[in-house]
């Protein structure tokens, strides 16, 4: 890994000084698929960062991070470079200071891979529409987190829905993702129709509530959340017309599929790191409109 | 899509209706594609949920095999690590061995932790080992497949699956007749209404044109040719897959892909090993029957075929057929093939013995180990462009490449010296190992004079890419559970290629021993002395 800090510099000398450390390791052009944005705070940093070049491994990109610092002091820009034989693509770590932290995009923008794709994600707070806001704007997928958000997660989800546009989403719908490809996969079976549902988890937890207007849009039938001792999402049960669809998980890892007149299944549904969460995100970059119309639903049910 | 049974005096609405029409069929167990079709979670829109195959019990033959070991087992591993088995999944294994259930899941447990490709997960484990089963005998035991039935109906109870059964023949093909007439006498190759049966086989799909019939023959008298799926491990490779990307995805190599600009294409799979211990098995084959047959002959088909209107299973295979029917053999077969055996040598700095003194074969064998012919294709797009296939053991390294060589430009505005050492413009498809795609062109030296050099300019899927990307007999096993059959050959395919081969195979037979060449060489000389016109190998 070669790292290299740039003090009070400008996005030119940071690409030129980017260029010239990659003659220097010997590989001018490596295949870089995407530009990912990471606009952070500091201690959220390490972190982030770890997860996103995680992802790299699987989607061979340019990671810049974007750290806004102390507004009041005079206008800066530090940069830190890092490309390392380890990881694929390469990382830039920018800090803002003064004025220029309203003005990332103006850095970031010169910084962008050309013609390749540009993906936004805010692991702490983010702004409240995304695709207004000057980085989301660049960005064709623009991901943000609720369970990042300090407000308590699920008031963060109704924000998203509000200023939803195509190509936002969110980490806590990936997260539902193992849960929703078993309840679908439970469902390819002949079921009875879903008279009423609910969906267990831990208190505040912004991902039940997801699953539950998923549920309810697709199912159309009234599904409620319930609080649990967690951790995380710990069942969800469906009422139908030939009796209990359950799956059920207590330690985090394996779940059990209960249905009627079927004797009950374990199934391994273990809880997901953010890089692999961050990679599901990548592997597609089209707009997902099944999650748009799940935290709108949510939105018009959630009573605050 | 409305069943017969559902009440017609119900006025429901639309979503209703759906779920009603499963509701009446909710007596069954089993997994149609209409009730996954009108499965209300389901959204093709909603890409993040995979493919995850039905309630289902793979059965195992040749569970002691190295394959099962090295490739099967740890893939079915690594298909449950990513959820894509499921719940209810059952494995079932059957040998020739004093094994209970537990022995066979420690097998399982070894393989796994040895192989898988992903990291080894607790919860995982658990939920495999659930329906990890096992079954001993011998195939001529009619008590063993009686047991197996018996044990197969249980774990319908136990485990819901449903009756859909894929049976899985990892044994040489002399035991398929007694397996397959085992499965038709205790009925499991019959699907009830609303449930699946399939079998795998592997190659070698029979040795001639004569034994695939008949061995055809067999597999379908218990199985319909829908549900026989061949495998060829090839297919399933990303790279593989990628020919049909980078040719129907792409509007840049269309217009060149053809006899205008191409001047002939290469298609060489190389292995650095010898015959390892599969002597009984290689002896009297030789490289042609193990690889040409099956892989280059996939390779070329889809290198060489019209675009299919769409890539469902008949479309592609369509188009393969006709291009492998398009194929013509040499007319002069001494000049245009070339075979060899290897001789003793020294082999990226081991020593290494030839093929003649290897254990188990005889000292008079005249089996290839190395196969090389020229073939072309009679359609408009490749008339008179040769397409060159070769495989051998004990070459230099381990590579297998598609490479479509382009002619030289028809004017060159440069001097001839300048020009001196430019090669001809190529495309490679490099299948493994280093998986991705190289382009060759012509680039200017830098300096003062015009001198113009080949370069390469690379597409790696990268080390990075490799450990995520599936290997192929994940995605295979995964495709045999959901029914889906692109991947795999249909035995027309299987069968042509046969119709090439065998006209080469009988000329071979009359011509003795095979010409030797040093372990770590690139083949014998006869395989450079048939390429002629100025073309030569590459050099890998």
């Amino acid at each position: 890994m070669t790292t290299f800090m740039l003090t009070d510099t400008t996005a030119g000398k940071i690409s030129a000084q980017l260029m010239q450390l990659r003659h220097q390791m010997g590989a001018p052009a490596i295949g870089m698929v995407l530009t990912l944005i990471v606009v952070c705070e500091e201690r959220d940093q390490y972190d982030s960062l770890r997860a996103a070049s995680e992802a790299a491994r699987e989607h061979p990109s340019r990671i810049i991070v974007v750290i806004n610092r102390e507004s009041d002091e005079a206008n800066r820009l530090d940069a830190e470079l890092r490309i390392g034989e380890s990881t694929p693509g390469e990382v830039v770590v920018l800090r803002l200071y003064g004025e220029l932290t309203e003005h990332a995009d103006s850095v970031v923008s010169p910084l962008l891979l050309p013609d390749t794709p540009v993906v936004a994600w805010w692991p702490g707070l983010a702004p409240e529409v995304l695709s207004k806001d000057p980085v989301g704007m660049l960005a064709q997928r623009r991901i943000s987190d609720a369970r990042g958000s300090r407000d308590g997660g699920v008031e963060s989800l109704v924000t998203r829905a509000k200023g939803y546009a195509p190509g936002d989403t969110d980490l806590s719908w990936a997260r539902l993702t193992p849960w929703r490809s078993l309840l679908a996969a439970a469902f390819d079976q002949p079921t009875g129709k879903v008279r009423k549902g609910t969906v267990e988890a831990s208190p505040g937890n912004p991902s039940a509530p997801l699953l539950a207007a998923w549920l309810s849009e697709r199912l159309g039938a009234p599904i409620k959340v319930a609080d649990s001792n967690g951790p995380g999402l710990t069942a969800v049960r469906l009422t139908t017309a030939d009796g209990m669809l359950a799956v059920c998980r207590s330690d985090a890892r394996l779940a059990t599929l209960s249905r009627p007149g079927q004797p009950d299944r374990n199934v391994a549904l273990a809880r997901r790191q953010t890089a692999e969460l961050l990679s599901e995100e990548l592997r597609r970059l089209d707009s997902d409109e099944i999650y748009g119309a799940a935290v709108k639903r949510l939105a018009r049910s959630y009573k605050s | 899509m409305k069943d017969p049974e559902t009440p017609s005096e119900e006025a429901l609405d639309f979503e209703e209706t759906i779920a009603a029409t499963v509701a009446t069929s909710a007596a069954a167990t089993s997994t149609t594609l209409e009730v996954a079709a009108a499965n209300p979670l389901r959204d093709p829109r909603d890409k993040r949920l995979p493919r995850v195959a039905g309630p289902c019990v793979l059965v195992l033959f040749g569970v002691t095999g190295d394959l099962a070991k090295r490739k099967l087992l740890p893939a079915i591993y690594d298909l449950g690590n990513r959820g894509l088995l499921p719940p209810g999944f059952s494995l079932v294994g059957f040998a020739r061995r004093d094994w209970k259930d537990q022995d066979f899941a420690q097998v399982t447990h070894d393989a796994v932790k040895a192989h898988a490709r992903t990291p080894f997960r607790e919860e995982v484990w658990k939920q495999l080992r659930e329906g990890i089963h096992f079954v001993p005998g011998e195939f001529s035991d009619d008590g063993a497949f009686d047991a197996l039935a018996m044990a197969l109906k249980e774990i319908d109870e136990t485990r819901g699956t449903g009756g859909n059964y894929a049976f899985y023949l990892s044994v040489p093909p002399k035991f398929f007749p007694v397996v397959v007439e085992q499965l038709k006498r205790t009925g499991v190759s019959q699907a009830p209404p609303g449930s699946w049966r399939r079998v795998v086989i592997e190659k070698p799909f029979g040795h001639d044109l004569k034994s695939a019939h008949e061995l055809n023959e067999i597999t379908t008298s218990a199985f319909p040719e829908s549900s026989i799926f061949r495998i060829d491990h090839y297919l399933g490779k990303e790279t593989v897959q990628n020919i049909l990307a980078l040719r129907f995805a792409n509007n840049l190599y269309e217009p060149i892909w053809n006899r205008g600009y191409v001047d002939h294409v290469q298609i060489t799979m190389a292995e650095d090993i010898g015959i390892g211990g599969r002597a009984g098995y290689y002896d009297g084959i030789g490289a042609a029957r193990d690889v040409i047959q099956n892989h280059l002959l996939q390779l070329l088909a889809l290198v060489a075929m019209e675009d299919p209107t769409s890539f469902d299973a008949s479309a592609l295979r369509r188009e393969k057929e006709k291009v492998l029917k398009a194929v013509q053999l040499p007319s002069d077969l001494a000049l245009n093939t070339a075979r060899g055996q290897y001789d003793a040598g020294w082999q990226g700095g081991e020593k290494v013995v030839g093929y003649l003194q290897e254990d188990g074969i005889s000292p008079d064998s005249t089996t290839e180990t190395y196969a090389a012919i020229k073939l072309e294709i009679a359609n408009r797009r490749w008339a008179g462009v040769p397409f060159y296939l070769r495989t051998g053991k004990r070459l230099g390294r381990r590579v297998t490449e598609v490479a479509v060589v382009f002619q030289r430009a028809p004017h060159l505005p440069f001097s001839k010296d300048d020009t001196e050492i430019l090669g001809q413009n190529a495309l490679v498809i490099r299948v493994q190992p280093d998986e991705g795609i190289t382009v060759r062109f012509g680039s200017k030296v830098p300096g003062t004079a015009m001198e113009v050099r080949d370069v390469s300019m690379d597409f790696a899927y990268g080390e990075s890419f490799l450990e995520s990307s599936p290997e192929a007999y994940e995605r295979l096993l995964l495709d045999v559970m959901i029914g889906d059959p692109p991947l795999f050959p249909h035995q027309r395919e299987v069968e042509l290629s046969w119709k090439i081969l065998d006209p080469i195979e009988e000329f071979w037979a009359t011509q003795g021993q095979p010409e030797g060449y040093p372990a770590g060489s690139w083949g014998p000389p006869s395989a450079d002395a048939m390429m002629g016109d100025g073309r030569a190998w590459r050099r890998l």
